[in-house]
């Protein structure tokens, strides 16, 4: 269907391209046939000079009608601590865009259609003028110098973690071809070590089970986040690079095989509170009305229906990471303190999972491997340590 | 008069003179034919990277739909039952982006016109060493051909985007591009590295050493600066992706450990310790930004050159466009780690990246500034050449500006590797330099070719382009900010993007009908090489010294002796003067003001 669609549009290009030729062509009746006919003439001149004038109110145009049509695409209010002040950046800079833009733009095309070339005109010689230049020097300076100052004063809030404020709790995302988990660090707030060589089992995320601090530690594969409380991401992960990508929180951060990277950030909309903000509500319900005109469609050629979407919180893969990496999310909730501590309340600890399945193995297979992983621990390198390259 | 002919020529006095079909258009040393074959060459590759642009649009304006044009370009293989593989989308993002960034604007543009122009503007007989010219040639063909050989290799080719990051780059088992084909990449581009580094050291040898008499520094025009400028950063930066290939190489063949540690595929633990991909990051990006300005810089240069010529005015602030091509090469070997600002590197290091990425806009600001006000009170001949090189400083100042979003680390937090930097790097490198590129092929079709290219399907050609551009790019900044990550194969898997399907559908509608002008061009092209009407000597009446050659080809370039050079190359509409341009070999008048010694 498509396809046929694109084959119209192309022989009808075509077309259009023959005709206009030949109106360009009717217009050069007259001219010479050497080489110098191929050289703009006044015609020319003037014809390309007002389609510059008409390409500036496109641009225009096409720009506003972006905005109307697709502003509402961007994201909405953040759900984080230091969402807002990122939002309040990220506008001052658009508006300046914006701004620059505007003018700069219409110069451009301004000056291509009123100064286009007749015969006659002198263009005017102009070489030099350092006072212009230093002026246009001068003022980007200023402005950028504003920007980086405010940039680094933000990133500076976001990026240098008080690991000590109370109220914070650690989890560890773990990611792998192609899905999230998530550890918490349990009753003790640590984290029990971990490495790669450790994996065996239910014990999918590598801890190190000789390590005291990782009895306690519970995994998840649906990540729990209580309201209020700032949460310091650890990110490991098993094979390639991945990127940890939150964007209702307005947090990113690489998942780097071989090393421990970090994020922090303190979520301050809980689920519930953001399936009510009123642009949330009208971008479900309009991706639902896309979603249910699209199940017409399915039911229509024999499919199944899709299902209605409600909002949830994500957390996507954005850093290549092999043929599924447009498949790897994970659900992030996030609930008030006493429900988010009941939900890990009902989860079983690490060490309990781990000793229930050695239980139901044969003792036989159990006794050797001790001894292995003993051998191995000596040569593993804790891999939970943050460490800045 | 014969002695300096003969100059260039001594070498084979004692032979022949006749040229064979072989020497003549094959293994050529003319800096003039081997412009050509970068052209057809970077033309080629351009539309094996165009069309793979438009495969990967339809999969994701279309996705998982079943397509005729996949089945026979694909093959049953890679698309079977006509829909495209998962892996195989990603194989043709990266292969696009490498060969549209170095194979196309690197070599096709840069090649090109460096070859072209330098001997010609400079007054110079040929390249300093035309041996080494034609070697580079050659090994960028060779280059070329693995290039496109590794798109048969039975699990796909390289498949990890054209930046590579290992550990996906390194190992088979993380995808199928990583066996063969990307073996097949590292040995392409380490070859292609070899060939820019000859032709570089060639450039800034012949444009130091091979000017005319009269031709100083501040008397090249603006063209010669950039290319020489880009040369010297290619020297700079080129060697290092060279060296982090060589690592990737050792890595995946020989067991080393240099970008590897700790990790568990497909079930098993692999050897490697204590590697680090952050480290193959900064290598990478070392090259990779400097790259960025190696596509754009000769763009910028040829701009300068055909604005002011057209605009029948001097360029304006010629000494400030050379202090901010400095400025410019300068900085942009010290912004890498803008691409790495939530890589995991230390966040005080982002700060420093944030510090000197902002500082890269001032002198791209001043460069537009001065286009700008070149145009103001001119005379514009709008030529195609003009109306491309109006249309780069428009999508420079479009793309440039959302750098600035980008480049402050905690901006990119959150646009980081969205369609909004997608946005962005199109239309400030790609788009700008394509344009570059096509403003500099009209521009010097006459010289090389000898005819004319015909200006009306110029005109179409530019102006659905300009139009198609803005279609394409623009409304990718509104997806990227609804958080949209680049590299997906499909946004079905997220009900939360479903609104972002049809913006997918239009952008693609416009990258159809866009390409598909880019068959006016081709038409024009091959049909102008042949059947174009005969240029005359200087058609558009321009200062630089290529317009005072025959407009046949000789060996030589000059048949007698090389013309000395008496001012600068931009006295345009000069008052005091009959023309409005006074070409560089015309002395002064007594007691003509004179500008740039
Ligand atoms: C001058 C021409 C162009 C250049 C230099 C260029 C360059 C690139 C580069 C470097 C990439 C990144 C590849 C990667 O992520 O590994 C890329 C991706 C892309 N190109 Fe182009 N490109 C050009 C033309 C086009 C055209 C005409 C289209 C038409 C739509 C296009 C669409 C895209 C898209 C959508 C992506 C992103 C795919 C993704 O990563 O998800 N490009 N291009
Ligand atoms: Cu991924
Ligand atoms: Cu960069």
């Amino acid at each position: 269907m498509t396809s046929l669609l694109i084959v119209i549009v192309l022989v009808l290009l075509g077309i259009a391209i023959w005709q206009l030729t030949k109106i360009f062509d009717l217009t050069q009746i007259g001219t010479a046939v050497n080489g110098d006919s191929e050289v703009a003439n006044d015609r020319d001149n003037n014809v390309n000079g007002y389609l510059m004038f008409a390409f500036l109110g496109f641009i225009y145009v096409f720009t506003i009608y972006s905005l109307v049509k697709w502003g509402h695409l961007a994201l909405g209010t953040p759900a984080s601590e230091h969402g807002p002040q990122y939002d309040n950046l990220m506008t001052i800079s658009l508006v300046l865009i914006f701004i620059v833009q505007t003018i700069t733009q219409f110069l451009l095309h301004y000056f291509a259609f009123k100064y286009r070339g007749k015969k006659g005109q002198v263009a005017f010689y102009y070489a030099d003028n350092d006072k212009l230049e230093f002026v246009w020097t001068i003022i980007p300076v200023i402005v950028l110098a504003g920007l980086i100052l405010y940039g680094l004063y933000a990133w500076t809030n976001i990026m240098f973690v008080d690991e000590n404020k109370e109220d914070t709790i650690v989890v560890e995302l773990y990611a792998k071809q192609f899905s999230w988990e998530a550890r918490y660090a349990g009753e003790d707030g640590v984290l029990g070590k971990a490495n790669v060589r450790y994996i065996e089992g239910v014990n999918t995320l590598g801890v190190d089970m000789s390590d005291p601090n990782a009895q306690d530690d519970i995994q998840s594969t649906e990540l729990h986040l209580p309201k209020g409380k700032q949460v310091i991401f650890k990110f490991r992960s098993q094979d390639v690079l991945h990127s940890a990508y939150m964007p209702h929180f307005r947090a990113q951060m690489n998942v780097v095989p071989g090393m421990v990277t970090q994020f922090a950030f303190t979520p301050t909309i809980t689920t519930e509170e953001m399936r009510l903000d009123p642009k949330i509500m009208d971008k479900v319900a309009n991706i639902n009305k896309i979603r249910s005109e699209k199940s017409a469609d399915l039911i229509a050629d024999g499919g199944e229906a899709l299902s209605p979407y409600t909002f949830d919180y994500l957390l996507l893969c954005n850093k290549i990471c092999g043929a599924s990496h447009y498949n790897m999310q994970m659900k992030i909730v996030v609930e008030d303190e006493a429900d988010f501590n009941k939900w890990l309340g009902e989860k079983k600890t690490l060490g309990a999972a781990v000793k229930e399945s050695q239980a139901s193995e044969a003792p036989a297979e159990a006794a050797p491997a001790p001894a292995t992983e003993e051998q191995e621990a000596a040569t593993v390198i804790d891999s939970t340590v943050v460490d800045h390259k | 008069m014969s002695a300096v002919g003969h100059e260039i020529h001594g070498h084979d006095d004692h032979g022949h003179h006749k040229e064979t079909f072989i020497t003549k258009y094959i293994f050529s040393i003319d800096h003039k034919m081997i412009a050509k074959q970068y052209l057809l060459t970077g033309v080629v590759m351009g539309i094996i990277g165009i069309v793979m642009s438009l495969l990967f649009r339809m999969q994701i304006a279309w996705p998982e739909e079943s397509f005729t044009i996949f089945k026979v370009l694909l093959g049953d293989k890679f698309a079977p039952g006509g829909v495209m593989r998962n892996d195989i989308y990603l194989a043709l993002v990266t292969i696009h982006g490498t060969i549209m960034v170095f194979f196309v604007l690197t070599a096709g543009l840069s090649g090109t016109f460096s070859n072209l122009l330098i001997p010609l503007q400079i007054g110079a007989r040929d390249m300093a060493s035309g041996f080494m010219n034609m070697i580079s040639y050659w090994l960028f063909f060779l280059s070329s051909v693995i290039m496109v050989i590794s798109l048969f290799v039975e699990a796909g080719p390289a498949s990890a985007g054209w930046t590579i990051y290992p550990p996906l780059s390194a190992l088979p088992q993380a995808i199928g591009g990583s066996g063969a084909g990307m073996t097949l990449w590292l040995v392409s581009m380490a070859i292609f590295i070899a060939s820019s580094l000859m032709g570089s050291l060639n450039y800034v040898v012949t444009v130091i050493n091979l000017r005319t008499k009269g031709m100083s520094m501040t008397r090249l025009p603006l063209t010669i600066w950039a290319f020489f400028i880009t040369a010297v950063i290619g020297i700079v930066s080129f060697p290092v992706l060279l060296s982090a290939a060589l690592l990737l190489i050792f890595d995946r063949s020989f067991g080393t450990s240099f970008f590897l540690s700790d990790i568990f595929i497909a079930g098993d633990v692999l050897h490697y310790q204590g590697g680090s991909p952050v480290l193959f990051e900064h290598l990478f990006w070392f090259l990779g930004h400097p790259e960025v300005y190696i596509v754009l810089l000769p763009a910028l240069g040829i701009t300068s050159e055909i604005i002011a010529t057209n605009s029948r005015k001097p360029i304006f602030g010629y000494r400030a466009m050379i202090a901010s091509i400095l400025a410019i090469a300068f900085l942009s070997t010290i912004v890498w780690g803008h691409h790495m600002f939530v890589s995991g590197m230390n966040p005080f290091l982002g700060s420093v990246f944030t510090f000197t990425t902002l500082l890269i806009a001032i002198p791209s600001a001043v460069k537009a500034f001065n286009y700008i006000t070149t145009l103001w009170r001119g005379n514009l001949q709008m030529n195609p050449a003009m109306l491309f090189s109006i249309g780069l400083v428009s999508t420079f100042i479009t793309g440039g500006l959302t750098g600035i979003i980008l480049g402050d680390s905690t901006l990119d937090i959150n646009v980081h590797d969205t369609y909004f930097v997608v946005a962005h790097f199109h239309l400030v490198m790609g788009i700008s330099a394509l344009y570059g590129m096509f403003a500099g092929i009209y521009h010097w079709f006459p010289k090389m070719f000898g005819t004319m290219m015909n200006k009306n399907l110029g005109y179409i050609h530019f102006w659905v382009t300009a139009v198609c551009a803005y279609g394409v790019f623009f409304p990718m900044h509104f997806i990227g900010m609804a958080g949209l990550p680049r590299r997906y194969y499909t946004n079905s898997a997220f009900p939360l993007f479903d609104d972002l399907a049809d913006v997918n559908v239009i952008i693609t509608m416009f990258a159809i009908i866009g390409a598909a002008f880019q068959l006016v061009f081709l038409w024009n092209f091959f049909y102008s090489i042949f059947k174009g009407k005969k240029a005359p000597q200087n058609p558009w009446r321009s200062n630089t010294l290529e317009w005072t050659t025959p407009v046949e080809h000789i060996h030589g370039n000059w048949p007698g002796e090389i013309p000395e050079v008496y001012r600068w190359p931009y006295d345009y509409s000069k008052p005091g003067h009959d023309e409005d341009f006074v070409p560089q070999t015309v002395p002064m008048k007594p007691n003509e003001e004179q500008l740039h010694h």
